[in-house]
Parts: structure tokens; sequence; C-alpha cells
């Protein structure tokens, strides 16, 4: 980091509160482990806490819970279909910690867990891996037919098992880079027009005002890539039960 | 760039990442989940309950309406007949009373008639003995000739009979 200006990549530094060893892995409560554990927290302080009341007419605090919980399960049920029903819990626990997750680290000073590849990779391969096991438990061998679609001539599986079959492994990295990129560029983005503000001096508050408008847009992105991971996530479940 | 380069802590991330999914999991299934979605079942059950009763009512008061339409129809219906009963009874009691009237009418009629019959009866048997005289007079006067009783009679009654 040179010595007077800022290094917007400073803010993706993990760094360990709590030291733990577990054998030979370093599992440390870092600063990544605190705010999804915070994320943890706020998803069930909103949730539960908001639904103590039981109340037949919702007040907001309410009325935002039960939106959530609506809006995950049209997405489920639109994308999947009653089958998914088992997997709504699943589907709405990631909807929530990555939507939180996105959300609290647009408070300037935080981390943001899901601007690190590894956290996202690892949701997507997991989710890849569950989606691959729900297919073959449900079809058996008769899961490798979403290889090649039905009714097409036979010669161009040649062509098209390749593909499917290309499109089908790079799902987990398309999913987790897509949040991991978004996240960094936002997060980047902000920090260098930050910069740009200090250094312009007076007319600092021109990037300023660009900085408003991009922090209002981030906001957005958080919400739209923690939907985005979710539906994706639906549509791979829709194709492990339904094949295409 | 962090994310690359500090692989060190990768395996603590995954670890806290699991662990708090976990958490979040095991909260959202069993806590908040099911809350959430018996909250949304009890209000769609408390309207539907609700629409269902004002459903009820709306069918009760029809019937009180129809119930309390026929009340009314049957009280126009029953007044109607009473009107008509006691117009017809009235009717009656007129036509006897009339009928009372006509029969005393006619016999006072019928009184006067025979009285003035039986006067009429008498004056004509008058009229007959003075006829009776003024012919025996008459014939004995004019010539000279008495005609007997028998004879004046069956002469007067039949110019009396000529008469009526």
């Amino acid at each position: 980091m040179a010595s007077g200006s800022i290094d917007p990549m400073h803010q993706f530094e993990v760094t360990t509160l709590l030291p733990i060893q577990l054998g030979n892995y370093d599992i440390s409560f870092t600063n990544s482990a605190l705010f999804m554990s915070l994320s943890v927290l706020l998803v069930t302080i909103f949730l539960v806490g908001s639904t103590r009341g039981r109340a037949l007419v919702p007040g907001r605090w309410q009325s935002m819970a039960e939106m959530s919980y609506e809006m995950v399960a049209n997405l489920l049920r639109d994308n999947v279909g009653s089958a998914g029903r088992q997997y709504f819990p699943f589907v709405f626990t990631l909807f929530m910690f990555i939507l939180f997750g996105n959300v609290i680290g647009l408070v300037p000073g935080t981390f943001t867990f899901t601007s690190h590849i590894v956290v996202t990779f690892a949701m997507a391969i997991i989710i890849f891996l569950a989606v691959t096991v729900i297919g073959f438990v449900r079809h058996g061998a008769g899961f490798l037919r979403l290889f090649f679609p039905h009714g097409a001539p036979l010669w161009t599986a040649v062509i098209l098992i390749p593909i499917e079959l290309v499109s089908y492994l790079s799902r987990p990295i398309s999913l987790s880079v897509r949040l991991f990129a978004n996240m960094v560029v936002g997060h980047v983005l902000l920090k260098v027009i930050a910069g740009f503000v200090i250094m312009l001096g007076v007319f600092g508050f021109i990037p300023l005002g660009v900085l408003v408008g991009i922090t209002a847009l981030e906001f957005l992105v958080a919400a739209l890539q923690a939907y985005v991971f979710t539906i994706l996530t639906c549509i791979y479940l829709h194709d492990a039960i339904h094949l295409h | 760039m962090p994310q690359f380069e500090q692989i060190d802590t990768f395996v603590g991330q995954i670890f806290w990442l699991i662990v708090t999914f976990g958490v979040l999991y095991f909260l959202m299934a069993k806590v908040a989940l099911p809350r959430l979605a018996s909250i949304l079942e009890e209000r769609e059950n408390r309207v539907s309950g609700d629409l269902e009763k004002a459903e009820r009512l709306k069918q009760e008061a029809e019937e009180v309406l129809t119930d309390y339409q026929k009340a009314i129809a049957d009280a126009r219906a029953s007044a109607v007949a009473a009107l008509k009963e006691s117009a017809d009874e009235i009717a009656a009691t007129s036509a006897k009373r009339q009928a009372a009237f006509d029969a005393q009418l006619s016999e006072k009629v019928q009184i006067a008639e025979d009285k003035i019959n039986a006067a009429r009866s008498e004056a004509m048997g008058h009229i007959k003995n003075v006829a009776k005289d003024v012919a025996a007079a008459a014939t004995s006067k004019l010539l000279d000739t008495d005609v007997t009783d028998a004879k004046l009679s069956k002469a007067v009654d039949e110019a009396l009979g000529e008469q009526n």
C-alpha cells in the first residue's frame, strides 16, 4: 500500500480476531466469521423477533418477514413446483444469508463475506453436489438424459453432450464468480470514488454525488445478486427433479 | 487481492460458513419458517372463516327477508279474505233484510189489496143492488112490466161482466 493513497483492496483482508487451531487446520474466528455470525443473528432477530406477536394484522416488521417468506416460497414454487417444498428451508436460508451478508457489507467499515470467492464457491459447489445427488437419487442413471435433450437426432449427441456437460460443470463456477465479482467490483468502485472525494478537495462534491448514486445502485445489486443466486439454485433444483 | 492471497484463511472461512449457515438453517427450519407458515395459514383460515360466516349471515338475512315477505303476503291474503267475508256477510244480511222487508211489504200490499178487493166487491154488490133497483124501477116505469128478480140479476151481472 503506497503511502498517502487508499488501497481499495484493504477492505477485503481477512483478519484474525480469535485464533483457533483444530489439528492442522486454522479455524480462527475472523472478521469474515464475525459478519457471517452477525448475518445469522440479524436474520434471526428479523424473522423471529418480528413474528413474536403472531399478529393477525401484521405490523411493518412482520409484514416484511411475511413478504420475504412468500417471495422465496413463490420463487421456489414457480421454478421447481410442489416437489421443491422439502428444499424450502434450505433455499430460504440461502437467500436470507446472502442478502444480509451483502447488505451488511454495504455499511462502511464492515466486511463482506460474499466478496470472497472461497465462500461463494463453497456455497456453489455444495449446491452443485447436492443437486447432482438429488438428480441421481430421483432418476438414477436416467439423470444422464439431462445431457441429451429428448427427441434430438442421435448424431447430434456428439456435439450436444459435450456442450451440455461443460455447461453443467461450469455451473458452480458461474454461480460463485457472479456473486463474488459483483460484490468485489461494487466495493472497489465505492472505495475508488471515495478516494476521489478526498483527492479533489473542494471539488470533491462531484464524486460524492456519484458515490451517493452508486451506493443506491449497490443496494440494488446486493439484493439482486442474492435473488439471482437463489433463483439459479431453484433452476438447478428444477433440472434435477424434472430433467428440463 | 486478498481473496486469492490469503489462502491460509480458506479452511477457516469454509468452516465458519458451514457452522453459521448450519445454525441459520436450523433456526429457520425449526423456528422462523414454521412460525411464519402458521401465521399465514391462521390468517388464511381466519379470512376464509370470516367470509364463510358473512356468507352464512347473508343467507340468514335472506331467509328472514323471505319469511318477512311471506308473512306480509299471508297477512295481505288474510286481510283480503276477511274483507271479502265481511262484505259477503254484509251483503247476506242486507239481502235477508231486503227479503224480509220485501215480504213485509208484499204482505202489506196483499192486505191492502184484499181490503181494496173487499171494498170493491162490496161496492160492486151495492152497485148491483142499485143497478137492479134502477133497472126494476126503469122497466116498471117505462115498460110497465115487472121483471123477475132473477132476470134482473142476470142482466146486471152481464152488464157488469161486460164492463169488467
